[in-house]
């Protein structure tokens, strides 16, 4: 199982939904994401799973919560045209307190826009994309190693706290080959899905799977349960990466895959002698509010870098130390317009050199 | 030698005790009845999993003493194919209105019926919004006035009224397609029969079974319970033709069904 394999993310997310017990996929078509549904209707029929090929990304969404309505892990993917369709089978999930995978291999926009690597889906995935006011686990992979392992903790964050679960990525993290080392599933211990549908089978009480609360006070008591579990997912399951962030004069924060170019550049600046670090959240939704508070107190800089014209920073700057000065470089998606390294390291050096 | 008395007539046991909320002259009542007596009939109560939809068939979870999944408006079907594709030896059925089926959820119907999901679909067919106070559906007669066809359905703009029974009996994936209605005794006694035939095919595992039900709806009609059954038979049945439009049932034959894997669901007591 150690293996070093050479494949591509979206490959790599795939294989990572099937080794954590992933049986049902349901998905329609969409650049650049098709790997996914090709890996699928691949591997699963030989596995004893399900593979539709949907009507719609509407159907796909329902089939999704229809099967995580009978208890078992499966997962929707598409890219963003399609997501939106999908915002309203989303909506019902969390409504309906019912876990699933969904993953968003963003493409650029608004409407039909490009395919290239866009991180322009961030307000539609963080904050909560349907109506009704709910919010949905997000996680933000970097690398070919992290489409498979935090396709796996989306899985397990989704089950255990009845939320619907997104892998937020682009065509970068998912078109990209690099190495991946497969390893195991665990299960850390679940709570068994008594919840689920299977037909009353012996049991006295029917079991309802429903989004529809109409008695006195009943619906404001279900969004108040759903919104205590999104104060314990801030609490208990936040994660971030930091680089080098004890002595940094100045924060560069970035996710996906422009944490990846953001990666060289720090690196870049750290080999003149400059004093900058990196704090790359990896989960999106619960964001980590914290992190950054407790890494301003000291930094009085940060440099949000984002593949749209900026999202990202809004949450940055809600979350910063009152006296922190947040700043943005946003490249909007298109064509061509993916920053280097050396594009980053000199809006690095400019808000560096400002440093008195 | 003691006899012992069977009560001529008694509540299905897979229908709950208890009022609900549908108007009165309302046909919801007696086609839940027939839904559940097929249900009773093939002692499927236990195994059987509803998918509500969206309108005044919602509260399907209130009146079936069945576990049930609500869907998004007019994704019922879709909804059931998740539910049917993981639990493939359980009886899965939708009960669907008109505009829930025949406007925002055609596309679901149609590829749920063309895929052959191994499903009973029951359609309610009562010519208008019942729910959001008697609006134009697709299913809304010529010339009658709704709240939203305040001169009459003009079908130079707005179409014609769909008649979903024939539509989906040329799917080569539909095993069975019948319309009937619940305006008579006959009738009511005929509609029950079909119903049952349809749960028959899914529990044989013979594909794809769809009911629709002409039905009456009173008080979006603004007529009061006798004339609103009368219409039925006067106005909708012309246009809407009971009868089974495919039946495919006896070469269908059984479909292999698998396993349902639940070893990861825990026991609730």
């Amino acid at each position: 199982m150690n293996k070093r394999l050479f494949v591509k993310g979206n490959d790599a997310l795939a294989m990572g939904a099937i080794e954590a017990g992933c049986r049902y996929y349901f998905g329609y078509p969409i650049t650049p994401q098709s790997e996914i549904p090709e890996y699928m209707s691949r591997e699963l029929p030989r596995i004893g799973g399900e593979f539709i090929q949907a009507e719609s990304e509407i159907a796909s969404i329902n089939m999704l919560l229809g099967a995580s309505a009978c208890g078992v892990r499966a997962m929707t993917s598409s890219s963003s045209p399609g997501i939106s369709l999908k915002q309203e089978g989303i909506s019902y999930m969390a409504g309906s307190e019912l876990p699933g995978l969904i993953v968003n291999i963003c493409r650029s926009g608004p409407g039909l826009g490009g395919i290239d690597a866009s991180q322009a889906d961030y307000f539609q995935a963080v904050k909560g994309g349907g109506h009704g006011g709910y919010h949905i686990i997000v996680l933000a992979p970097h690398s070919v190693q992290e489409m498979y392992d935090l396709t796996m903790l989306a899985f397990d964050l989704s089950d255990l706290y009845r939320i619907p679960a997104m892998i937020l990525g682009d065509s970068v993290v998912g078109q990209m080959k690099e190495a991946l080392v497969p390893h195991s599933y665990r299960n850390p211990g679940l709570p068994s899905k008594n919840w689920a549908v299977s037909g009353k089978g012996g049991r006295k009480e029917q079991s309802i799977i429903k989004s529809l609360y109409l008695g006195d006070g009943e619906l404001e008591a279900h969004n108040l349960k759903l919104h205590e579990r999104y104060r314990i997912l801030k609490e208990k399951e936040v994660r971030y990466e930091g680089v080098e962030l004890e002595d940094a004069r100045l924060i560069v924060t970035a996710f996906g895959s422009a944490a990846r170019i953001s990666k060289t550049a720090v690196r870049m600046a750290r080999e003149v002698g400059m004093q900058v670090g990196l704090l790359r959240p990896i989960t999106l939704y619960p964001f980590p509010e914290q992190a950054f508070r407790k890494a301003t107190e000291t930094c009085g800089r940060v440099l949000c870098v984002e593949l749209n014209a900026g999202q990202m920073v809004e949450d940055v700057r809600l979350s910063v130390h009152r006296d922190a000065e947040v700043f943005l470089y946003g490249r909007p998606p298109g064509a061509g317009s993916q920053p280097t390294p050396e594009e980053i390291f000199e809006q690095i050096k400019k808000y560096y050199e400002a440093i008195s | 030698m003691t006899t012992v008395l069977k009560p001529a007539f008694q509540r299905p046991v897979s229908l709950k005790d208890v009022q609900t909320h549908f108007c009165p002259g309302c046909h919801h009542g007696t086609i839940h009845r027939l839904v559940a007596e097929a249900i009773d009939h093939f002692d499927i109560q236990e195994r059987t999993i509803g998918v509500a939809s969206v309108g005044c068939s919602v509260f399907l979870y209130g009146y079936f003493d069945v576990d049930v999944v609500e869907a998004p408006h007019g994704r019922a079907p879709a909804v059931a194919t998740g539910v049917k594709r993981v639990l493939k030896d359980r009886m899965v059925f939708t009960y669907q209105g008109d505009g829930d089926l025949a406007a925002i959820g055609t596309s679901e119907i149609i590829h749920a019926a063309n895929r052959g999901e191994g499903i009973t679909v029951i359609f309610v067919n009562n010519t208008t919004y019942g729910m959001t106070g008697g609006q134009m559906a697709p299913t809304t007669l010529p010339e009658q006035v709704t709240t939203t066809s305040p001169y009459g359905r003009n079908v130079g703009s707005e179409g014609y009224p769909i008649r979903m029974a024939e539509l989906l009996s040329i799917l080569e994936g539909v095993t069975f397609s019948a319309r009937v209605a619940v305006d008579s005794p006959r009738h009511v006694l005929e509609a029950g029969k079909t119903i049952r035939k349809a749960f028959q095919c899914q529990v044989e595992g013979a594909g794809f079974a769809f009911v629709e039900v002409l039905s009456a709806c009173p008080t979006n009609w603004g007529m009061n319970s006798l004339k609103a059954n009368e219409r039925v038979g006067r106005e909708m049945i012309p246009y809407f033709p009971l009868g089974v439009f495919r039946d495919h049932t006896a070469k269908a034959g059984k479909k292999p069904q698998g396993e349902s894997k639940l070893s990861h669901l825990g026991k609730k007591s």
